[in-house]
């Protein structure tokens, strides 16, 4: 085998395409649509603009770490879609803060969590992750 | 099906046994020998040695490979996801060779009776001994999964295998199963420790503090090496979250990012990433996380004779059960890797020889216990062994033990890739049913289930198994069921795989409101309930003439 590393790097690179999942692409339900268009005053919310950690998986339904920062926001309002009441709460910022926060919600299921940011100059940005709520129980 | 020349573009044929070397032209187990086994071509002026997933297993053994080991999405037909005869004509290897039967399934037994056991940490041992008198500063790297899977394991709760370990000097480790010996236990050993115990994904709950070290900082061969640790992510959640209550963990690719940051802040000119994520898993952090240069991969047992790469990242694959050990050597120059060689060395236990001072030290973890160990409880006809993607001989014996024992319409089984395998006409000792079922949380319950929720169970272990997203699989098999059987179409989402569950033996469809007697084993809820599964199958094979396994054909499978 005369593969050089350099050969196969070129190779590697233009053929390994990793195709990720579109995490944002998401169609929540109506009742959640109705709270982000009341905090929104129905204007456009555009994707992106902030960052929403959370585990993949649930560890505990009942207390799921969230995080997210949307830098220049006044305001980050948490949803989860497929909770009873979708709404989490809504974080104001003053101007000097950073608009990050982080909180624990309960989760009834597997869902998609969507943080949406009112953005100092009035624009609107959503983003969402699907977190899983799983029963668990076999590991390799 | 991919080419080999389709796949030689996605990896890096750059391994030195496999393919130029003189190992394939062994054809006959006189050729092999172990200095063709060690033969290396030293490179470069950094050397790892990887080992993982040897679940407790000190001396040889048979390990069956899988025939059904299924990539979904963007990985089908990509390596891990390439078993048997595809296998060898993807790594252009000839059925009925050393590697052949080291690499897969196809005639195991009766290569098995040619080529031998493999693994065994005596000649682990060896191979670590002689890579070191060539590059004494090498560095071994376990990737975890270690202190768990044997009957001493089990009874000593891991010290037999840190003993041998310890004498093996590894330089740094990560974990998974190590948790479920409780978190006490794992402290008292953590601090008895000569080397790290890393994990940068693994948190204090309460506080979402680091709980333990992330990575280790090394410098050979004039290289600064980072050596990050991964524990698996999903530990509470895959195993039970009762026995390690204030710990969390999570792939957390952004703390990754910062890891590796901070790495290289400290002027790391070689990241190194000792996984326990399993390879699809780590194949898309390579993919999301810039600065990585080798993942040492685990948790998913899969062994390849040649890294596979990501971008400028390798992954590396080193299999499990003590059955191989990875050299892989690297050129680091200005911060960059420039070259490397690489050699997955298959531990033939029958060829290299036992190292003397580990073979007496695994001697004395054994013996304590070595009237257990050999009590013959019975026999079987045919090959034991449990890797595919749905099920194996072992956990179909488990499954018709846990109906007949228990009285049980349904028996479930958990989809672990643990467990080495037993050649027909082989007894089947206490210590070989122990290889099969050593745990901390074996209890074997007996409770009633709906067919809504069996269903339910079903679609939630096959979306760990199946989701397109790696990020969401945690790594095991598909729960083996006894008593029913199902079909899934692997390429559906979660809640509409699996269709036609049906009782086998009065062939009725399995109805949603009606409950069922089901028995299972490894749950991870506190206090269940009930006996050992080995002892369950035990009692079992006991009344056996002679263990005989009617061919499973009751998961039909779609959507490939």
């Amino acid at each position: 085998m005369s593969l050089t590393r350099r050969n196969a790097l070129a190779l590697g690179s233009a053929s390994f395409v990793v195709t990720l999942m579109p995490l944002n692409a998401f169609a929540a339900k109506d009742e959640t649509m109705a709270v982000i268009n009341a905090f929104t005053n129905g204007a456009a919310v555009s994707d992106g603009g902030i960052n929403l950690t959370t585990p993949e998986i649930a560890e505990n339904g009942n207390t799921v770490p969230v995080q997210f920062s949307a830098p220049g926001a006044k305001r980050v309002m948490l949803l989860a879609d497929g909770n009873p009441t979708p709404g989490v709460g809504t974080f104001n910022f003053g101007k000097l803060s950073d608009a990050s926060g982080s909180t624990r919600i309960r989760l009834a299921g597997t869902q998609e969590v969507i943080a949406v940011a009112e953005m100092a100059d009035g624009s609107y940005a959503q983003v969402a992750k699907t977190v899983k709520v799983t029963i668990g129980g076999c590991g390799g | 099906m991919i080419s080999r020349r389709d796949f030689l573009q996605a990896t890096v044929a750059a391994s030195a046994i496999y393919g130029a070397g003189g190992f394939t032209r062994a054809s006959a187990q006189q050729s092999l020998s172990q200095n063709e086994l060690l033969k290396f071509d030293t490179t470069g002026n950094v050397t790892l040695i990887h080992i993982t997933d040897i679940h407790g297993q000190l001396n040889p053994v048979y390990f069956r490979e899988p025939e059904i080991n299924l990539g979904i999405g963007s990985v089908n037909g990509l390596p891990p996801h390439v078993t048997g005869k595809d296998f060898l004509n993807l790594f252009n290897m000839t059925p009925g060779t050393p590697e052949a039967y080291a690499l897969t399934y196809n005639d195991f037994s009766a290569l098995a009776k040619t080529y031998g056991r493999m693994g065994g940490l005596d000649r682990v041992a060896t191979v670590i001994n002689s890579i070191r008198s060539d590059r004494p500063d090498a560095l071994l790297l376990d990737g975890g999964d270690t202190w768990q899977g044997s009957y001493t394991t089990h009874h000593t709760q891991g010290q037999d295998m840190v003993n041998v370990m310890n004498a093996l000097k590894p330089d740094a480790m990560t974990s998974h199963w190590e948790f479920t010996l409780g978190i006490d236990r794992v402290t008292e050993i953590v601090d008895s420790l000569d080397f790290p115990f890393l994990g940068a994904n693994i948190f204090d709950n309460e506080w979402e503090e680091p709980a333990y070290e992330p990575y280790k900082m090394f410098e050979r061969g004039g290289v600064k090496i980072a050596v990050i640790g991964q524990a698996f992510p999903y530990m509470p959640i895959a195993n039970p979250g009762w026995m390690f209550p204030n710990l969390s963990f999570g792939i957390r690719e952004e703390r990754m990012v910062e890891v590796v940051n901070e790495v290289q802040a400290l002027g790391a000119e070689l990241v190194v990433l000792l996984s326990h994520n399993g390879f699809d898993v780590d194949r898309k952090l390579a993919s999301r996380v810039n600065g990585i240069d080798v993942i040492l991969t685990g948790h998913t047992h899969d062994a390849l004779p040649e890294p596979v790469l990501v971008g400028s990242t390798m992954l590396i694959a080193s299999g499990s059960n003590g059955k191989f050990v990875t050299r892989l050597d690297l050129d680091v120059r200005e911060g960059e890797v420039k070259g490397f060689s690489h050699k997955l060395i298959p531990i033939f236990s029958d060829v290299i020889a036992p190292d003397p001072y580990v073979r007496a030290l695994i001697d004395e973890q054994r013996a304590p216990f070595s009237d257990q160990l050999k009590e013959v409880l019975g026999t079987t006809d045919q090959e034991l062994y449990r890797r595919g993607n749905f099920n194996g001989t072992w956990d179909d014996l488990l499954c018709n033990a846990l109906i007949d024992e228990r009285e049980a319409d349904i028996a479930l089984s958990p989809g672990f890739r643990w467990g080495p395998s037993l050649l027909p006409g082989q007894d089947i000792t206490r210590e070989d049913l122990f290889n099969a079922t050593a745990m901390s949380y074996p209890e074997a319950y007996r409770t009633e289930m709906t067919g809504e929720f069996l269903h339910v169970i079903l679609e939630d272990v096959a979306d760990n198994l199946f989701n397109p997203d790696p990020y969401y699989q945690q790594g095991g098999d598909m729960v083996r069921v006894g008593g029913m059987g199902y079909s899934i179409d692997v390429s559906k989402p979660q809640g509409s795989r699996i269709t036609d569950m049906t009782i086998l033996k009065t062939g009725e469809k399995v109805e949603a409101n009606k409950s069922y007697q089901v028995a299972g084993w490894a749950s991870v809820n506190e206090n269940t309930e009930g006996p050992a599964i080995w002892d369950v199958a035990e009692s079992w094979i006991k009344k056996q003439e002679s263990v005989s396994i009617d061919p499973n054909t009751s998961v039909k499978v779609s959507g490939i």
